[in-house]
């Protein structure tokens, strides 16, 4: 059980990508973490055959 | 299967990266575009048989034959087109691209545009100018004559000065309109600008009279969008360089004939994915409105396809007003596209962006996974042939077509 | 009056829907009001409250359905405008100068490259796919999204393991890195405690407990709630977790908190945190304590794994917690309390938002001999006939599935429970309301303040039978948190309500004040 880059988060800033609910981000800004929100959408616009598609090439 | 599509994919940004596209001639269509034929017609867009063409696509082929003396008047060219006796083909088919109708044949002048890195030629027919154009449907003696003006003064005058200068570097070119506030589609003065800079000493220093240069000047120096043949050849020899690459999901060719919209995808070879030309949004020259406005046609996304037009938005601020109106928009567009492309562009780059590379190598899996399609800016044509451009603004390829080509992509390499 | 709307291409997350649609049902003359995606599943809620038709008919996941019904065309037309100004706002807000903001993951990782967590809260059945994707480019995950299944839960989980990479969840809902709450979570003090937690309430009222202590908090890594719990997951986040701390130079003492898992499970975690070299104190929810083996302590309440844990990093011997109130007084309050009460109330009604607090709740009333039902026990003949209706002895999980269908968690909209109070006040056989309160990020901006004003009205509305309504709370949270905790208190208090400070304390007293309802 290899916790090496566990360990190098703990030392380091968190920066954090959130995708999802926008008031996470919103929190995360407060208390001075850099966070980039994301304009999170259901891939294919959740068309599920396009989904099953892209699953087919592994995407 | 994920890591051989993206090795592939890097395979063929890579070849788009290395391509060095550079004018070598200036020909006519017959002896240059391979396998042209005197009673081939090349058109912009995917396939299209002559009744499903539309009204400025008809125009332009009517212009077409009368150039050619296939045909005396409309009436003749009409009956000859649906005759069969006339091959109607894709310049796509032929190394070649056309803006709005598209419409080569062959006496035309054509450039000659030699990717240098892989030796690939491509093809595209000299700017008339704006208005009353043969591009734009348009087929009256005043077309024909200035057509034939072209041919006869224009092109060999250039052809001679481009012989004097040498080969002009096409990439360099773009890339500095690119930092001039061009964005090599739909706004292409500086691009103009360039060129005529370039190739007037050699023109002056030919052994021609003073008026035929200064006309010759002049019918460049009216025309913004002069350039705009050239960066599309120079685009076409750049990403057919990269088609079928096995495996890769990279665009490499975007087309609409004014009724469909196709693509092509590297590792789906020859095969075009079509849907219904979309309705440009946005706005009209006074006197016209969106009533008047023909669909999305013309090979010149051709520029979007290898990373320049809609893409380098950010780069022009021109074309803001036709977007929405904030330079923040254009610069937004620009920030899509990079989601749904492989690479940065190693020589365009954009100033407002920090010098950024373009979005270069549009990849499908990407564009239906994250719904955006590829921004393209584009001039409006009037539906009715022959009136000319009405307005300019924005337009997106049908989403089918790339949904269908994810279909036969996934058919081909999924597991 | 109907009007039907649909937005192409229009994506806005769930909660801010669902905010989004309470705000217009509350305009006057409004009958009805739906903002939602138009995914399968809306679209048949639409159609079966008739408001299906036009365009949405044909709507996408993507597109966005506005539909209302009022009684009249002015309000109907007033509601649409307020709709489209405050999806506006939302799609222009978010952080002022509207810098890019990605759709996909790649997209984001151009813009930030040096990323190194992604938190994911997006519907379950997308989840798993984003996570995998952060897991494949070498992030680590919280993974706040439950709906995901147990199978991709286990993918995931040794795909992050593999590579050693933090997968905290799926339903993961509160964790504190590098002194960062992330999602649900309390600021709190920073010190040398390091908590690994499968349960979310579960982790904010311990690290609360242990700042209110003096004590402080290294790191807090949640697993998720199925962890432990299902034998196909095993642990594999916890484990990780205590193997990180052991690592972690800035860790000297290490706290579990988890619903008991199953056997070989419990032994596995024993055994690597006995491997781990640091003192440490393991909460199993409900399991009676076993007092301590070697460095190892069992605490049997929350507030106990608090106090031991400070207690051991300060290198001291824990001495079992006082009750904050001597016993004299404790039957002092409760006789008072009870005195007032009709004849008819008997009842305990516990309403909780922090599932966990209401399971410590649960334990306390079943070990001082107290029948309670649920609708999250599973014991014989202890679940409620129907989870909106109490019965007997209730202790309530309003933050279960039954209750969120649709609707905001408690934490975040109080509405649900008020309601649920108003009801109980009706009860006449209600006697106690025993209630928690979550601060921190992710909560409500002022749950006090609607939780006061129900906690009168009920009680006014008892007093008018005659008889009394006895509240009890606790509240969770820290003096750093934003929503002020000293004036959330003071609010509780003036409304009549016994605040007490921690969750078993809370839970304490009410048993003492049901004891004296029972024995009258």
């Amino acid at each position: 059980m290899n916790v090496k880059k566990i360990s190098e988060l703990f030392n380091k800033e968190l920066v954090v990508i959130n995708m999802g609910l926008d008031s996470f981000a919103d929190n995360l800004r407060k208390e001075e973490v850099k966070v980039l929100p994301m304009d999170w959408k259901p891939p294919a616009g959740g068309d599920k055959r396009l989904i099953s598609l892209l699953k087919k090439l592994d995407a | 299967m994920k890591a051989k599509i993206e090795e592939a994919n890097q395979e063929a940004v890579s070849r788009i990266q290395r391509a060095k596209p550079t004018l070598i001639d200036v020909s006519i269509a017959g002896e240059a575009i391979p396998g042209m034929k005197r009673n081939m017609i090349l058109h912009a867009g995917p396939p299209e048989p002559w009744e499903r063409m539309c009204g400025p696509m008809k125009g332009a082929v009517i212009g077409g034959m009368i150039l050619e003396g296939l045909a005396k008047n409309r009436q003749e060219a009409e009956a000859l087109a649906a005759s069969g006796d006339i091959l109607f083909e894709p310049c796509h088919h032929h190394s070649s691209v056309g803006p709005m109708a598209g419409v080569a044949t062959w006496s035309m002048p054509v450039w000659v545009m030699e990717n240098r890195t892989f030796g690939n030629r491509a093809y595209c027919t000299l700017n008339e100018g704006l208005g009353k154009v043969l591009r734009y449907g348009a087929f009256s003696e005043e077309v024909i004559a200035r057509l034939r003006w072209m041919a006869e003064d224009l092109a060999p005058a250039l052809k001679k000065a481009l012989v004097r200068h040498g080969p002009i570097d096409m990439k360099s070119m773009i890339a500095q309109a690119l930092q001039m506030g061009d964005e090599g589609h739909n706004r292409n003065r500086a691009g103009t600008s360039l060129f005529i800079r370039e190739i007037a000493p050699d023109l002056v220093m030919l052994d021609e009279s003073r008026e035929k240069i200064a006309r010759i000047l002049a019918f460049i120096h009216g025309n913004d969008h002069f350039f705009l043949n050239l960066s599309m050849p120079s685009c076409k020899c750049t990403v057919d360089a990269a088609a079928s690459v096995e495996g890769s999901s990279v665009v490499t060719t975007m087309a609409r004939n004014g009724t469909e919209f196709g693509i092509r995808v590297s590792g789906l070879g020859d095969r075009w994915f079509t849907g219904p030309a979309g309705m440009v949004e946005g706005l009209y020259l006074p006197g016209f409105s969106a009533r008047d406005a023909a669909p999305d046609i013309g090979d010149s996304v051709i520029t979007e396809t290898a990373g320049i037009g809609g893409f380098a938005m950010a780069a022009a601020p021109a074309i803001v007003k036709f977007v929405g109106g904030s330079a923040r928009d254009a610069i937004r567009y620009t920030q899509q596209m990079y989601e749904i492309t492989v690479a940065e562009n190693d020589a365009y780059r954009i100033p407002t962006l920090d010098f950024r590379g373009t979005p270069t190598g549009i990849d499908l899996l990407k564009v239906v996974e994250t719904g955006i399609l590829p921004a393209i800016n584009t001039g409006i044509a009037h539906k009715e042939p022959g009136i000319g451009m009405v307005g300019a603004g924005l337009v997106h390829p049908p989403e089918n077509c790339f949904h269908d080509a994810l279909e036969a992509f996934a058919e081909k390499y999924g597991k | 009056m109907k009007k039907i709307l649909v937005r192409k291409n229009a994506y806005y997350d769930s909660v801010f829907l669902m905010l989004a649609t309470k705000a217009l049902k509350q305009r006057p003359g409004i009958k009805e009001a739906v903002v939602a995606m138009g995914t399968e599943v809306n679209l048949g809620l639409l159609k079966e409250i008739g408001l299906l038709s036009g365009e949405a008919e044909s709507a996408r996941p993507n597109d966005l359905v506005i539909a209302i019904e009022a009684e009249t065309g002015e309000a109907v037309e007033e509601a649409c405008r307020i709709a489209e100004e405050v999806l506006k706002k939302k799609s222009h807000g978010g952080g002022g100068e509207e810098d890019y903001r990605p759709v996909s993951l790649e997209g984001a990782l151009k813009i930030l490259p040096e990323a190194n967590l992604v938190v994911i809260s997006v519907p379950g059945r997308y989840a798993a796919r984003e996570a995998r994707q952060a897991v494949n480019k070498g992030l680590h995950v919280m993974l706040f999204s439950d709906h995901v299944s147990v199978e991709e839960e286990v993918e995931l989980k040794e795909m992050a393991l593999e590579r050693g990479l933090l997968m905290m969840g799926p339903d993961c809902g509160t964790a504190i890195l590098n002194g960062k709450p992330l999602c649900f979570a309390n600021v709190v003090r920073g010190g040398s405690i390091g908590l690994v937690a499968a349960s979310g309430s579960g982790l904010q009222e311990v690290s609360c407990g242990i700042d209110r202590m003096g004590g402080g908090i290294s790191q807090a890594i949640g697993t998720g709630g199925r962890d432990l719990q299902d034998r196909r997951v095993r642990g594999r986040m916890m484990l990780m977790g205590i193997e990180a701390l052991k690592h972690d130079p800035e860790t000297r003492v290490i706290v579990v908190i988890s619903k008991p898992p199953a056997e070989e499970l419990a032994a596995k975690v024993l055994s690597k945190l006995k491997d781990t070299g640091k003192p440490c104190v393991v909460h199993f929810l409900g399991l009676k304590p076993s007092g301590t083996r070697g460095s190892m302590r069992f605490s049997g309440n929350m507030e106990e794994a608090a106090a031991m844990a400070v207690a051991l990093s300060r290198g001291e011997e824990y001495r079992p917690l006082c009750f904050s109130l001597s016993e004299a007084e404790v039957s002092r309050v409760a006789e008072a309390e009870v005195k007032r009460m009709g004849s008819e109330q008997r009842y305990v009604r516990g309403l909780f938002a922090g599932g966990t607090l209401a399971l410590e709740a649960m334990a306390l009333f079943e070990e001082e001999g107290f029948r309670i039902l649920s609708n999250v026990q599973k014991g014989p003949g202890r679940a409620l006939h129907s989870p909106h209706c109490s019965e007997s002895h209730a202790i309530v999980d309003l933050g279960d599935d039954v209750f969120t269908l649709g609707r905001p968690h408690p934490m975040i909209d109080p509405s649900q429970r008020d309601e649920r109070i108003a009801k109980e006040a009706v009860d006449p056989e209600t006697a106690l309301v025993l209630l928690d309160v979550v601060l921190g990020y992710g909560a409500h901006e002022d749950p006090c303040g609607a939780l006061a004003e129900s906690v009168s009205k009920a009680k006014g509305q008892v007093a008018g039978r005659g008889g009394y309504l006895c509240v009890i709370a606790s509240i969770t949270g820290t003096e750093k948190d934003f929503q002020n905790m000293a004036e959330q208190k003071k609010k509780l208090e003036s409304a009549g309500c016994l605040v007490m400070p921690s969750n078993y304390q809370a839970s304490l007293l009410a048993v003492h004040v049901m004891r004296k309802v029972v024995s009258r």
